[in-house]
């Protein structure tokens, strides 16, 4: 009964319920922005790769190496702490968003370069022999056959940065988790917690669930 | 040497073998012969019970395979089994495949084992091929080196499940010239495969399966030259024609 | 600017404490990893199971842990358990939520690996007389593991990575110990120091994968 009342208790879940919801809002705002920016700065390193030009190919592979090995947290850190010594002062929004897309690109970028090198070079010859130009060979024939390959890894780890918007919350950003943790405090009462975990799960385990359907429905014979 | 009776087996609602009754004799090979889906490949994978049988008995060097008291693993080491498409393990070399069973199961130490192994390699005419990794091979070596596999163990009885129809046709010969030397040495054998040249050289008995069960069994001269039920002859003149 | 984001006094100040915040994060994952590892084999062995009744529950289990941002499990842990009188403290809370987080990503890593062995393998090694457990040992995991390293690296330099959230329930470790540092001197020094650790320290292990990975893509075609 006591277990019940304390994680599961009704007046307060009702009290706090329009702040998670906020939250949940904010957190849906913010994974779809990611998902949007991130996949899509991505894809284009990716394509100004495949030019071959070697300087800018080496200035793109060590910025995808370095937003690999730093622990996002550490990078939203730095942007909401640091970036106002250098006269901008994002909001916990931006940093969060900013951080996750920056992670999101590291990781499609390479995952896409890794296609577009899987496609042989025969593809290439193939199609500029019947006389299509780079980028039309790109369109029509290297990347849909790319992007089939990476959907599965792409799928992935879309999923587990995505998940990375609760760390939004250590810059006090409103999020889901900002916003039931706050509550929690103000409430002495953990059932706000109780309703942010439901909240995350229903969010993310269709998602998941996707990922999963995604990762047969495009396996691969090995 | 094997006494199979009445063997049934079912996948589900799919009736696959309806009652075989199979003898071996020491030192015998029956030929097993029939159309794709016909059954071969289960029937001889109950005979070391890959594939448990729904009901039957069956009887091998005197053991009841059956029989839950039977330590299933040690008989397995009395019957060799050579797949259609190998399965030499990719992590191991040619030895190293050979000697797994002989060191784990077998008991023997490393240098027991590479001494067994390698006598077994030499069998096959692969002893310089020991160390080399099954990517390194040609599909003719890895299948020799399978044969290998199972000869280590000293087998009482084989099982080839089609050991020639994954191979480029230049490199059927070389397997087959094992499996013949196999034979003169003794071996008791029960071989699926469509070579028919092979059965006709080497076979004691050929059998022709058709929707799970024995449709009609004899010498090679009888059931290749004169077939007597029209299944047997229609599946027959097939293969000739594509041979 | 360089005044601002690389003040060298300050960081000579903040070195020593930022040093043995690597150490703590390197203890972390010293723990973590094999703890993770070991759960992992565990849930992709009895994933191998082909009842039911261990199937389903499992990928439940699995997918529970997906779903569950790894923050707020440890948040869960650290502020809601104390409330029905369970206290772990934050070390305790860590090496508990990234067990469970670690062991359900290493478990589907592993079973991906178990199931990328073709069964004629482990036919094959039971007709030679070898017992389920000495096939799963001798044959499949082997070919398992090294078909999946390039997933389990991957994992592991993640776990290394989200040890960094431990700093969020007071674990002096790293990202902790330069956020301590950057608050008492009122500049991000400590920050890009710390970054620049990390940095330095993953890098081998991201430049590793990279390679692996684009083989495995490669290999997919
Ligand atoms: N593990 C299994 N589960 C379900 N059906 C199977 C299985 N193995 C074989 N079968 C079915 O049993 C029948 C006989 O197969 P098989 O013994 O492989 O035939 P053959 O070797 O003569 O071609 C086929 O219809 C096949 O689809
Ligand atoms: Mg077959």
């Amino acid at each position: 009964m006591s277990f019940l009342d304390t994680f599961f208790n009704a007046a307060v879940m009702a009290r706090y319920a329009p702040d998670i919801l906020r939250g949940l809002l904010v957190t849906i705002r913010l994974a779809a922005l990611v998902v949007v920016t991130g996949l899509g700065t991505g894809l284009a390193l990716a394509l100004l790769r495949s030019l071959g030009i070697r300087p800018l190919n080496w200035a793109i592979v060590f910025v995808v190496d370095a937003f690999r090995a730093l622990p996002p947290l550490i990078i939203i850190v730095l942007i909401y702490f640091g970036l106002p010594g250098a006269g901008w002062a994002p909001s916990p929004f931006v940093s969060t968003w900013v951080s996750l897309a920056l992670v999101l690109m590291a990781f499609a970028e390479e995952i896409f370069w890794a296609g577009l090198t899987a496609i042989p070079a025969g593809q290439w010859e193939a199609a500029r022999s019947t006389g299509l130009g780079f980028g039309q060979t790109l369109a029509h024939v290297v990347l849909p056959q790319a992007l089939r390959l990476t959907i599965p890894p792409l799928t992935n780890r879309t999923i587990a940065i995505t998940k990375g918007t609760a760390l939004g919350s250590v810059v006090a950003l409103s999020e889901i988790l900002g916003a039931a943790s706050s509550a929690v405090s103000n409430s002495y009462n953990p059932s706000p917690l109780t309703l942010g975990t439901a909240a995350y799960l229903v969010l993310f385990i269709p998602v998941v669930a996707f990922g999963r359907w995604v990762e047969t429905r495009f396996a691969w014979k090995r | 040497m094997i006494q199979a009776r009445a063997i049934h087996k079912h996948f589900g609602a799919l009736h696959v073998l309806r009652g075989v009754d199979l003898a071996v004799a020491e030192r015998e090979l029956v030929f097993v012969i029939g159309p794709s889906g016909s059954g071969k490949s289960t029937l001889l994978r109950c005979l070391n019970r890959l594939e448990e049988p729904s009901s039957g008995s069956i009887v091998i060097d005197g053991i009841d395979l059956l029989d839950k008291r039977t330590d299933i693993n040690r008989v397995r080491q009395r019957i060799g089994m050579v797949f259609q498409s190998f399965n030499l393990y990719p992590h191991m070399t040619a030895l190293g495949n050979v000697t797994l069973a002989v060191r784990k199961v077998g008991g023997k130490s490393r240098a027991e084992a590479d001494a067994i192994g390698l006598a077994a390699l030499e069998r096959v005419g692969l002893a310089d091929r020991a160390d080399h990794h099954p990517a390194q091979l040609s599909g003719g070596q890895q299948q020799r080196v399978a044969i290998a596999r199972a000869v280590a163990l000293e087998p009482r009885v084989m099982l080839f499940d089609e050991p020639t129809s994954a191979l480029d046709p230049e490199l059927v010969g070389g397997v087959l010239k094992v499996m013949r030397e196999l034979r003169e040495s003794g071996m008791t054998m029960v071989v699926v495969s469509h070579e028919m040249g092979f059965a006709r050289s080497a076979a004691d008995r050929v059998i022709f399966m058709a929707d799970g069960a024995i449709v009609e069994q004899g010498t090679p001269e009888a059931v290749f030259g004169a077939p007597v039920e029209a299944r047997t002859r229609a599946f027959i003149g097939q293969i000739q024609r594509h041979a | 600017m360089i005044e601002t984001f690389l003040n060298l006094d300050i960081l000579r100040a903040a070195w020593p404490v930022l040093l043995h915040g690597l150490g703590i994060t390197l203890l972390l994952s010293a723990m973590t990893i094999p703890l993770g590892l070991g759960a992992g084999l565990g849930l992709a062995l009895l994933s191998t199971v082909r009842t039911r009744w261990v199937r389903w529950p499992l990928i439940a289990y699995v997918d529970l842990f997906r779903a569950f941002p790894p923050l707020v499990l440890l948040i869960l842990l650290y502020a809601g358990l104390p409330f029905a009188g369970i206290e772990m403290g934050g070390f305790g809370c860590v090496a508990v939520g990234f067990f469970l987080n670690t062991g359900a990503y290493y478990g589907e890593v592993l079973r991906a690996g178990i199931e990328s062995v073709p069964a004629g393998h482990s036919e094959a090694a039971r007709a030679t007389g070898l017992s389920r457990l000495q096939t799963l040992i001798w044959v499949v995991l082997p070919q398992a593991i090294r078909n999946v390293a390039p997933d389990l690296l991957s994992n592991t330099l993640e776990v290394v990575k989200l040890t960094s959230l431990a700093s969020v329930v007071a674990i002096p470790e790293l990202l902790f110990q330069s956020r301590q540092a950057q608050a008492l001197t009122y500049n991000p020094t400590p920050l890009v120091a710390a970054s620049v650790i990390y940095f330095v320290v993953l890098w081998p292990l991201v430049r590793l994968l990279s390679r692996l990975e684009h083989r495995a893509i490669a290999g997919r075609r």
